[in-house]
C-alpha cells in the first residue's frame, strides 16, 4: 500500500544572508500511512519545521527545493497553483505552533472558522455553520455562538490553538500537520490540547506528522517517531522500540537526558557539545560533533539509514551500540496520557 | 486639544515676543502715526494686560471673528471665507490623488516585490525629495506652456473648470506626497505579507486576492490610514506654497501675501484655522483607527 | 518534560571595512554632498561671474562656453548664481539642524536621565511641537520679525526638535538601562559625566542619521520659504528664490532659470535622504 504522504530524499536550501546557499534539510525520507501518526522529533533548528513548510509549500522566497514529495501519488512540488490550493484547502490540515500569530488579530473567530470551509465551496451556509459549531463542541468550547463574535485578543492562548484545531478540521482532511501545537501554550493546557488533537484524530482515522521537541510526547501520541538532528533524520522508529539496544547515539542522549519524577540527580545529564546546523555538516555523519562513539569513519563517510527490527538507523555502528545498555523503552512512564 | 491649545498661544503670543511694541508691528511700515497706534491698541486690547486680549482674541476666534484687517480694511473672516473653497477643493483634490496614487503603489511594491519594487522604492526615494513649488514649475513648463494641456495660472470659475485648473496644482501639491504614503503603505503590507497569520491563510488554501483584501490590505490599513491623515493635515500647511506658484487665490496665498505685508490680524487667523485643520484631520484619523482595529477599541473601552 | 536546550545562536555579524558597507547610491550621495559642500566654500574661486552681475545685453542666453547653463531675465550667469547660491541655500539649513540636533539631544537626553513627570512632559510638549506644522510656524515667524532667513530658520529649528528628540529619546532610555551605565553610577560618576562621556557618545551614530535626513527636509522647508518671498531676499542668490524669480520667465519659454535651480535643490535633498538612510544602514544594520 503507498503512502498517504511520502517524502522522498527531500533537501531544502535557503538562500544566506551574504552569498550563496545554506542546506537546511539533508536528504529527508519519511512515509505517513493514511491514518497513522507519525512524530518528528528534533531541537530547535534541527529542520522539522521547515521539512512541513515544505510539504505545505510555505518555504521562504527563493529557497531551492529537490527530492520529491508525493500525496496520495500526486507530486506536491509540482503542484500548479490552482490544484496547490485546492490541495491545501481540502485534503490537508494545519495547526501551526503560535495560534496568536497565525489567526489574524483583526477578524473575529466566526470569519476565520467560516473562510475554511466556504472556500471548500461543497457546504451551504447553514451546514458551514452546523460543522463549526459541532467542531466547535468537540474541541472543548462551549457557548459557541458567543466566542464566533469575539476577536482573537479576547480568548486565552489555549482556547485560541482549539479554535485553530477545529480550523484545521473544518473541511475534513486527510492528513493533519501539526507544527509544535503546544509549545506556545501553557503547561497545563498543553495536555488538554493535545488530548484533544489525539482523540480527534483517532476518532476521524486521520493521518497526522506532528511535529515536536519532546520525545514523551511524541510517543504518546504516534504510533511512529523520526528522530530529527540537523536537518536528517538520523532514526525511524516504532515508539515502543525507541531507545531499545538498536537505536542512535543521539536517540539515547535524549532519552539519558530526560529528568525523572521522583528520582533525584545530582545533574542533569546532557549531551556534550553545541547543537549544528545543517549547513554546518560536512561529508560525515552529522552527530559525529557529538557522538560519544565517533569514529573516523564517522568524520569521513554520511551514513545511509540501516534496517533495523521496528524501523531504521543512520549510524555506522550499530552493532557497537547493540553491545551497549539499552535504556527503558519511551512511554513507559507517560502512559498516564 | 492641547496642541491646538497651545497652537493658539504661540500664534497669538508671537507678536509680545519681539522686541518693540507690537503696536506698531501691527499698523506696519516705517513711520506710524499716534492715531493710527491708538485705534490699533484699542482693536486690540494691547493696553489690557496679555492674558485677557488673548481671551478676548481666542473667543472672538471661536465665533468666527478674528478682527479687521489693516491692510485690506475688511473684517478678516470675510477675506478667508471667500477664498475658502478654492483651498478645500485643492487640497481634497490633492488628497484623493495621493490616497489613490500612493496606496496603489505602495502594495504595488510590496506584492510584486521583484518587479515592481525595485523600480517603484526607486522612483519615490527621487520623488520624496522633490518640492511642490520645484514641481510646479516642471508641470507648467511641460504641461500648460509646453504641451498646452491644462492653464498656466488661476482657480477657474464653475466645478469643471475649477478642477481643470486645479489638476496641476494638486499633482505638485501630491507629488512628494505621494511617494511617502507609497513607502509606508510599501513597508505596512510587506510586514503583513509576511507575517505568520497570512501563512496560515496560504496554508488554508484562500486565494490570493483573497489573502491580499482580508488579510494584508485590513491589517496594514492601520499605519497607512496614519499616514494619510498625517499627510492630508500636512497638505493644509502645503497650499500655501501650490496657491503661490499658481498664482490661485485661495487661503494659502493670503497666508504668504499677508506675512510679507506682516499684516498679522490675517496671519494669526489663517494659521490657526490651518492648524485647527490639522488637528481635526488627526482626530477623525486616530477615531477610524479606533474603528478599524478591534484591538484598540477593546484597549479604548476599557 | 523536554530538555532539549534552545540553541545558542552563533554570532555571525561580521564587522567589514566603512568602503564596503556603502552600497552605490550612498556613495553617489556621499559624492554628491562632498561637491555640493565644496561649491559652497569656494564659489567665489569656482564661479566665472559675479552673481549680481546685470548684463542687458545678454539675457535669455541658452548654454553656450560662455554661459555653461545659460543667463536669466536680466543677463546673470546661472551657474555663478547657483555656485553662490549654495552658500544661503546650505547654510540655512546647516544653522537649523545644529540648533535642533543640540537642543534636541540635551532634551531626549535629560529626559531619559531624569524620568518620571519630566519626561512624561517633554513627550507631550515634543508632540505639541511635531504636530505643528514647520511652514506654517515658519510663515508666523516671517509675519512677525520680518523677511530674512533669520525667522523661518529659527522657526524651523524649533520645528524640528521633536524629528531628532523623539528618536533619540527612545534610544537614550534603553541606553539608560543597560548595565554599563548602572556600573558607573555604582563607581560613583555624575549623571552629567556619565551622559557626556558614555550616553551621547553612543548615541552619536543615531544623532548622525537623523541629523542627515532633517537637513534634506530643514533645506525642503527653506527654499520653500525663499521661494514664497519671504526667506532670503534678492538680490542674495538662493535657490529656491531662483526658481520664483525665473517662474514669469517660464510662460516666455525661458525655463533654464527656474528648472536648473528646481533640479540642484531636489537633489541635494534627495542626497541627503539617501546618504542618511545609506548611514542608518551602515550603523545599524537597519535594511528597511
Amino acid at each position: 500500500m503507498s503512502a498517504l504522504l511520502s517524502i522522498d530524499r527531500l533537501r531544502v536550501e535557503l538562500p544566506a544572508a551574504k552569498k550563496g546557499m545554506r542546506t537546511v534539510i539533508h536528504d529527508v525520507s519519511l512515509d505517513v500511512q493514511a491514518g497513522e501518526a507519525v512524530g518528528l522529533v528534533g531541537e530547535s533548528g534541527s529542520g522539522k519545521s521547515m521539512t512541513t513548510r515544505a510539504v505545505m509549500r510555505l518555504l521562504p522566497e527563493g529557497a531551492r527545493l529537490s527530492g520529491e514529495i508525493r500525496f496520495d501519488g500526486i507530486s506536491i512540488p509540482g503542484m500548479d497553483r490552482r490544484a496547490l490550493r485546492r490541495w491545501r484547502a481540502t485534503r490537508v490540515g494545519m495547526i501551526f505552533q503560535d495560534p496568536r500569530a497565525h489567526i489574524n488579530p483583526v477578524r473575529t473567530i466566526g470569519d476565520f472558522l467560516f473562510e475554511g470551509v466556504m472556500l471548500d465551496g461543497r457546504l451551504s451556509t447553514s451546514q458551514a455553520r452546523e460543522r463549526i459549531s459541532h467542531l466547535m463542541r468537540a474541541v472543548g468550547i462551549a457557548d459557541v455562538d458567543r466566542r464566533l463574535n469575539q476577536y482573537p485578543h479576547e480568548l486565552s492562548g489555549g482556547l485560541l490553538q482549539r479554535v485553530m484545531i477545529a480550523a484545521a478540521l473544518t473541511t475534513e482532511p486527510e492528513l493533519l500537520l501539526a507544527d509544535e501545537p503546544t509549545t506556545a501554550l501553557d503547561v497545563t493546557t498543553q495536555e488538554e490540547v493535545i488530548a484533544i488533537i489525539d482523540e480527534l484524530r483517532r476518532e476521524r482515522g486521520l493521518a497526522m506528522l506532528f511535529i515536536t521537541h519532546d520525545l514523551d510526547l511524541a510517543a504518546a501520541v504516534c504510533g511512529r517517531i523520526a528522530v530529527m538532528y540537523a536537518g536528517s533524520i538520523v532514526e525511524e522508529q516504532k515508539a515502543d522500540a525507541l531507545g531499545l539496544a538498536t537505536s542512535h547515539p543521539y536517540t539515547k542522549g535524549l532519552l539519558a537526558a530526560r529528568p525523572e519524577l521522583g528520582r533525584r540527580e545530582r545533574r542533569l545529564q546532557t549531551i556534550e557539545g553545541r547543537p549544528i546546523s545543517a549547513f554546518e555538516v560536512g561529508d560525515g555523519c552529522a552527530f559525529a560533533t557529538r557522538c560519544p562513539r565517533v569514529r573516523d569513519r564517522c568524520r569521513q563517510e554520511r551514513p545511509a539509514p540501516t534496517q533495523v527490527p521496528g524501523g531504521r538507523v543512520a549510524c555506522h555502528f550499530i552493532d557497537f551500540i547493540d553491545a551497549a545498555a539499552g535504556s527503558p523503552a519511551v512511554g513507559s512512564g507517560g502512559g498516564t496520557r | 486639544m492641547t496642541t491646538l491649545g497651545v497652537a493658539s498661544v504661540v500664534i497669538y503670543g508671537a507678536m509680545f515676543i519681539v522686541p518693540g511694541d507690537p503696536a506698531t508691528l501691527l499698523v506696519g511700515g516705517s513711520k506710524p502715526n499716534p492715531e493710527a497706534l491708538a485705534a490699533v491698541r484699542r482693536q486690540f486690547h494691547l493696553d489690557d494686560p496679555f492674558w485677557q486680549s488673548y481671551l478676548r482674541w481666542l473667543s472672538g476666534a471661536v465665533r468666527g471673528d478674528f478682527g479687521v484687517s489693516l491692510v485690506y480694511r475688511s473684517p478678516v473672516s470675510d477675506l478667508i471665507a471667500s477664498r475658502a473653497l478654492t483651498t478645500i477643493l485643492l487640497v481634497a483634490y490633492a488628497a484623493i490623488v495621493i490616497v489613490i496614487a500612493g496606496v496603489g503603489l505602495g502594495v504595488l511594491a510590496a506584492w510584486k516585490e521583484k518587479r515592481a519594487g525595485v523600480v517603484i522604492t526607486m522612483a519615490t526615494t527621487v520623488m520624496m525629495g522633490a518640492p511642490t513649488f520645484v514641481m510646479a514649475v516642471i508641470f507648467v513648463a511641460v504641461f500648460a506652456t509646453g504641451l498646452g494641456w491644462f492653464p498656466v495660472f488661476g482657480a477657474g470659475s464653475g466645478l469643471t473648470d475649477r478642477l481643470w485648473h486645479l489638476t496641476l496644482p494638486a499633482f505638485a501639491l501630491a507629488f512628494s506626497w505621494i511617494a511617502y504614503v507609497a513607502q509606508v503603505t510599501r513597508a505596512a503590507v510587506r510586514d503583513e505579507i509576511r507575517s505568520e497569520h497570512v501563512d496560515t491563510a496560504h496554508a488554508r488554501g484562500v486565494p490570493e486576492r483573497l489573502i491580499l483584501r482580508r488579510h494584508v490590505l485590513r491589517n496594514a490599513s492601520g499605519p497607512i490610514l496614519t499616514v494619510s491623515g498625517l499627510t492630508v493635515a500636512g497638505l493644509f500647511a502645503g497650499t500655501a506654497v501650490a496657491e503661490q506658484a499658481f498664482g490661485i487665490n485661495g487661503i494659502g496665498a493670503l497666508l504668504v501675501e499677508s506675512a510679507a505685508k506682516q499684516d498679522l490680524a490675517i496671519v494669526q487667523a489663517i494659521s490657526l484655522v490651518l492648524v485647527a485643520a490639522f488637528v481635526v484631520v488627526n482626530m477623525l484619523v486616530d477615531l477610524c483607527n479606533a474603528l478599524l482595529d478591534p484591538r484598540a477599541a477593546g484597549r479604548a473601552a476599557r | 518534560m523536554s530538555v532539549l536546550q534552545v540553541a545558542p545562536k552563533p554570532d555571525s555579524r561580521e564587522i567589514t571595512s566603512w568602503g564596503a558597507r556603502f552600497d552605490g547610491p550612498t556613495t553617489v550621495a556621499c559624492v554628491i554632498v562632498v561637491v555640493f559642500t565644496l561649491a559652497a566654500v569656494f564659489a567665489p574661486v569656482i564661479a566665472p561671474y559675479d552673481p549680481t552681475q546685470v548684463d542687458p545685453s545678454a539675457v535669455y542666453q541658452g548654454p553656450s562656453v560662455a554661459h555653461l547653463l545659460g543667463t536669466d531675465n536680466t543677463g546673470r550667469d546661472i551657474l555663478s548664481r547657483l555656485l553662490h547660491g549654495a552658500r544661503s541655500s546650505l547654510l540655512g539649513p546647516a544653522i537649523v539642524v545644529l540648533i535642533a540636533a543640540v537642543v534636541g539631544t540635551v532634551i531626549a537626553v535629560s529626559a531619559a536621565w531624569i524620568g518620571g513627570r519630566f519626561d512624561a512632559f517633554v513627550s507631550r510638549a515634543l508632540d505639541v511641537i511635531f504636530a505643528f506644522p514647520g511652514l506654517i510656524l515658519a510663515i508666523v515667524a516671517v509675519a512677525v520679525i520680518g523677511p530674512g532667513l533669520l525667522a523661518p530658520a529659527a522657526a524651523l529649528s524649533i520645528s524640528y526638535i521633536p524629528y531628532i528628540a523623539r528618536v533619540l529619546r527612545t534610544a537614550a532610555i534603553r541606553q539608560r538601562n543597560l548595565p554599563y551605565i548602572a556600573a558607573l553610577e555604582v563607581q560613583g560618576f555624575g549623571a552629567v559625566a556619565i551622559c557626556v562621556r558614555h550616553l551621547v557618545p553612543n548615541l552619536l551614530p543615531l544623532l548622525i542619521v537623523q541629523a542627515t535626513v532633517s537637513y534634506g527636509y530643514a533645506l525642503l522647508d527653506l527654499s520653500a520659504i525663499s521661494f514664497l518671498g519671504l526667506g532670503t531676499q534678492p538680490p542674495t542668490p538662493e535657490w529656491g528664490l531662483m526658481v520664483a524669480n525665473g517662474q514669469s520667465s517660464i510662460i516666455a519659454g525661458h525655463v533654464e532659470q527656474s528648472l536648473y535651480a528646481g533640479l540642484t535643490i531636489l537633489v541635494a535633498v534627495v542626497a541627503f535622504n539617501v546618504l542618511g538612510q545609506g548611514l542608518a544602514k551602515a550603523f545599524m544594520g537597519d535594511d528597511r
